[in-house]
């Protein structure tokens, strides 16, 4: 495994994957790369969700290192992140270039009130795909009500949250 | 003094990495605490601008945090951020990978997997809240963060056409001095 196809393979997975990278690491790691199989790809992202931090960021470092060692997990990751860092930059760029412009600060206007719901019909798209139960409702409430509401330290929030979880919801089908 | 920020922007960023539970979202809370709340880095209006603008971007949610680099202390403040967000959890996971090769298939994995689920969906709904709160100072603001989310949430199509239709409406209301 070369590294420059590391670096290729993930530049096109950050370039292309709008709105969730998980459906395009699928096709691009096994389709078309044919890095892994389709249970060692489960597997890998399996752990990648249970570990903190951006899921594909954390599968770029583990197949990076395991093709090609830690500069492999480097090159694996600046490949993911070029695009969608130029892309953010440049149109940060624009709105602190055109803030003056009122079509464009009304723009960015409607957009950020949008990406507010956008982050609510995130949630409720994710409560719809859960079976439901008071248990899983109760934890997810505990942790909205932590975070949002009371403000409590997040690292104590998630000290009782994560093992309560890990008793209460671990263990369901 | 810009060497004071940008050491401060990784550290608090460090900090946040393994706090992040479930994908970048789940920290956004504490990061909007922190970043507007305690240190006024970005005032509540910039925090959410800053998130709909790393949404019209691809690739992973974590690079908002690279963007409240970029806004703090430009090119130098991008590094800072991106490398203090990522470094601690990159380390982790690389631990992780050579030594639990095999652990995808593990039963505790898979526990701590389903533990994280119902915390992950209420930290992404309570960053849904403080987005709102600081995104709808009108009622134009509100109906479209209302209707959104309704579009998110129901329609299977890229929410970036929420994002564009509002944006164009927002553009209309202001030409007819609704805004």
């Amino acid at each position: 495994m070369r590294r420059i196809d590391l670096f290729l393979g993930f530049f096109k997975l950050g370039a292309l994957a709008f709105g969730g990278t998980g459906p395009l690491a699928r096709a691009i790691i096994v389709d078309d790369w044919r890095w892994l199989d389709d249970a060692e790809f489960a597997s890998l992202l399996g752990l990648c969700q249970a570990l903190p931090g951006a899921n594909t960021c954390n599968l770029a470092v583990m197949l990076g290192d395991r093709f090609c060692g830690a500069s492999g997990a480097i090159v694996a990751l600046a490949g993911l992140l070029a695009a969608p860092l130029a892309i953010l930059v440049t149109v940060a760029t624009f709105f602190t270039t055109f803030s003056h412009n009122p079509d464009v600060r009304a723009a960015l206007f409607g957009a950020t009130a949008a990406a507010a719901g956008l982050a609510i019909g995130t949630a409720a798209k994710m409560i719809r795909k859960i079976p439901f139960s008071p248990v899983l409702a109760a934890l997810a409430l505990a942790a909205f009500f932590g975070s949002a509401v009371a403000r409590v330290p997040f690292l104590l929030l998630l000290g009782v949250l994560v093992p309560l979880s890990y008793v209460l919801a671990g263990g369901r089908k | 003094m810009k060497d004071d920020l940008l050491l401060s922007i990784f550290l608090r960023f460090a900090g946040i990495s393994l706090l992040a539970v479930g994908g970048a979202t789940a920290a956004l809370p504490e990061a909007q605490r922190q970043i507007v709340g305690e240190l006024h880095w970005l005032t509540g209006a910039q925090f959410v601008e800053s998130f709909a603008i790393a949404q019209t971007s691809p690739g992973p949610n974590v690079i908002i945090f690279s963007l409240f680099g970029w806004r703090l202390a430009g090119l130098a403040g991008l590094t800072a951020a991106t490398v203090g967000i990522l470094a601690p959890s990159s380390l982790l996971a690389f631990a992780a990978a050579r030594t639990l090769r095999h652990a995808g298939e593990a039963a505790w994995l898979a526990r701590v997997k389903k533990a994280l689920i119902p915390l992950a969906i209420g930290l992404m709904a309570a960053n849904g809240y403080l987005l709102a709160r600081g995104a709808d100072v009108n009622m134009l603001a509100g109906l479209i963060t209302l209707v959104s989310a309704a579009f998110v949430a129901l329609s299977p199509r890229s929410p970036l056409w929420a994002m564009a239709f509002s944006a164009g409406l927002a553009i209309v209301a202001g030409r007819m001095g609704f805004l």
